[in-house]
């Protein structure tokens, strides 16, 4: 199956209109104009990951921010704010907490950005 | 009261200016007029932040906690929920504390770190009616991440900037839907890691040379006439549409809260909307200084807190009585591309001084001149320079015999 992605190059202000096709089992980047570019071609195209944050519903009624404590793949985005918005976190919670260990098994938790208000 | 350095605003500008000033043997007082020190870092809960000044990806409230933390390790006095009133002539700083009343604090040097506010509707003259469900991208952004409400299930965004990307990406995680992004401009105002991760990612149109020509619905907000703009910015009626939308969030500007110095005697930019200062980032006004978005707006807060610290230490100097600015005073110019160039004044001596200059336009394979006189001082290649990305260059202090200039070669 032939695979093709357009984006663009986030490294530098350039921004340069990528093209990421696999042809005959190889991964052709274009449009680059650096290596870095290349490498960010490949890995969007391979597994795009991505640090997700959002909020937590305190058990007070506050919003509490939280993150991932690393990148998730792009696809599961959805499906971890999903399984944040169906818990509460405690009024108690400090910077830097736990919120949800090992998140749907992606290996990255949940993690408090600030101290609970 | 009496401190020898005042610091009016507790977010990112004000604490690092704090600590600088203290580190460097003056008593301070912080007077912020929110609840909590951290600014507008508290409601910014996405990541990014940090990556320059700490060397790895932070989000708003832990790159503010990082220097909370520091803060609370001082006797730095803190007073929340504060209103600064007036600033006089003589350095009274006039404040209005629920714990503490009407307070006048005799300051030896002020810094100025109250950041800056949105452009509303208002500002930008929005034809149509005036319904609820229109909110600048900072207020959706606050009654969102400190509040915990969405404003809105079907939001239209205006203006690219990055409040509003990040505003769409954390609507639509929040399970709006984000109907399109409008842009004036034939490109956007805001970072390209954000058209990407916020817009691209979730497939939200972003449309160029776009603006909104009506709003519609009372006394809630139930759609919106949008059209392309001709190259004079005129909108195209013959090829307007109809959006249905239930809020509208506005990205279209951030302004420098300045209006404590109305009526001062303080020398202004027109340009960047904050005062003119010198390299220790001290105002015309003697021991006043300025920093952060109150002085011009910055794209990252990495820079913020650079620029707080050396007005923070100069101010602090300056309150001892050890700051040297004796040496001979040069005008920073910029012409020909670029905008502005901060600071405005430089002083004659030794060692470097750092410039940050922003350009007009966006430019490719071009090339910075910064001359004294008929001298080139200092020339820099730039493959693409851009007004989004506020850039820097170093120069010898002892080389500088004159007003400076900086400009892009034709």
């Amino acid at each position: 199956m032939k695979r093709k992605l357009e984006t663009i190059c986030i490294n530098c202000p350039m921004g340069c209109p990528l093209v990421v096709e696999e042809i005959d089992g190889k991964i052709e980047v274009t449009g680059h104009t650096c290596i870095r570019g290349k490498k960010y071609g490949e890995q969007e195209f391979v597994n795009p990951m991505r640090v997700v944050t959002t909020l937590v519903l305190c058990e007070d009624g506050t919003a509490q921010p939280v993150k991932t404590s690393g990148p998730v793949p792009k696809d599961k985005i959805f499906a971890v704010t999903e399984a944040v918005r169906n818990i509460r976190s405690s009024k108690d919670t400090k910077i830097g907490d736990v919120i949800i260990k090992d998140v749907l098994g992606l290996g990255v938790d949940i993690i408090a950005t600030r101290d609970a208000i | 009261m009496k401190y020898d350095v005042v610091v009016i605003g507790g977010g990112p500008a004000g604490m690092a200016a704090a600590l600088k000033a203290k580190e460097n043997g003056a008593s301070v007082v912080i007077l912020e007029r929110d609840v909590r020190l951290g600014g507008i870092l508290n409601q910014c809960i996405h990541n990014g932040f940090g990556l320059h000044y700490f060397g790895e990806e932070l989000t708003g409230p832990e790159y503010a906690n990082r220097f909370k933390v520091k803060v609370e390790q001082t006797d730095i006095k803190v007073m929340l929920e504060s209103m600064v009133l007036s600033i006089s002539a003589d350095k009274v700083v006039t404040v209005l504390s629920p714990k503490e009343g009407l307070v006048h604090i005799e300051a030896k040097a002020i810094v100025l770190a109250m950041g800056c506010r949105e452009r509303t509707a208002g500002a930008i003259t929005l034809p149509g009616t005036r319904p609820a469900g229109i909110y600048t991208a900072g207020a959706a952004q606050k009654i969102s991440n400190m509040d915990g409400y969405l404003v809105g299930k079907k939001v239209v965004i205006l203006g690219s900037g990055d409040i509003g990307l990040i505003m769409a990406r954390r609507m639509t995680l929040e399970g709006a839907e984000v109907k399109l992004v409008l842009e004036l401009q034939p490109y956007s105002s805001g970072l390209k890691r954000n058209i990407v991760q916020c817009l691209n990612d979730f497939n939200i149109p972003l449309h160029f040379s776009h603006t909104i020509t009506r709003v519609e619905g009372m006394p809630r907000l139930t759609g919106l006439y949008y059209a392309p703009v001709d190259e004079k910015m005129q909108p195209i009626l013959s090829e307007e549409k109809y959006v249905e939308c239930d809020a509208l969030l506005l990205s279209v500007g951030l302004i420098p809260e300045n209006d404590l110095l109305n009526g001062m005697d303080v020398k202004m930019s027109n340009i960047t909307s904050g005062a003119v200062v010198d390299e220790y980032r001290m105002t015309s006004m003697d021991g006043l200084f300025s920093c952060g978005n109150v002085l011009h707006v910055h794209d990252l807060v990495d820079n913020v807190s650079e620029e707080a610290e050396i007005a923070g230490a100069c101010a602090a100097k300056y309150a001892l009585g050890e700051l040297d600015n004796k040496g001979n005073k040069y005008n920073v110019n910029a012409i020909n591309g670029v905008r502005y160039a901060l600071p405005q004044v430089v002083y004659s001596g030794e060692g470097k001084v750092r410039i940050f200059f922003r350009v007009g336009a966006e430019y490719r394979n071009t090339r910075l001149n910064v001359k004294c006189g008929d001298e080139v001082l200092l020339t820099k290649k730039y493959q693409i320079v851009a007004p989004g990305e506020m850039q820097h260059i170093d120069l010898d202090k002892s080389k500088i015999t004159g007003d400076i200039t900086l400009e892009l070669e034709a």
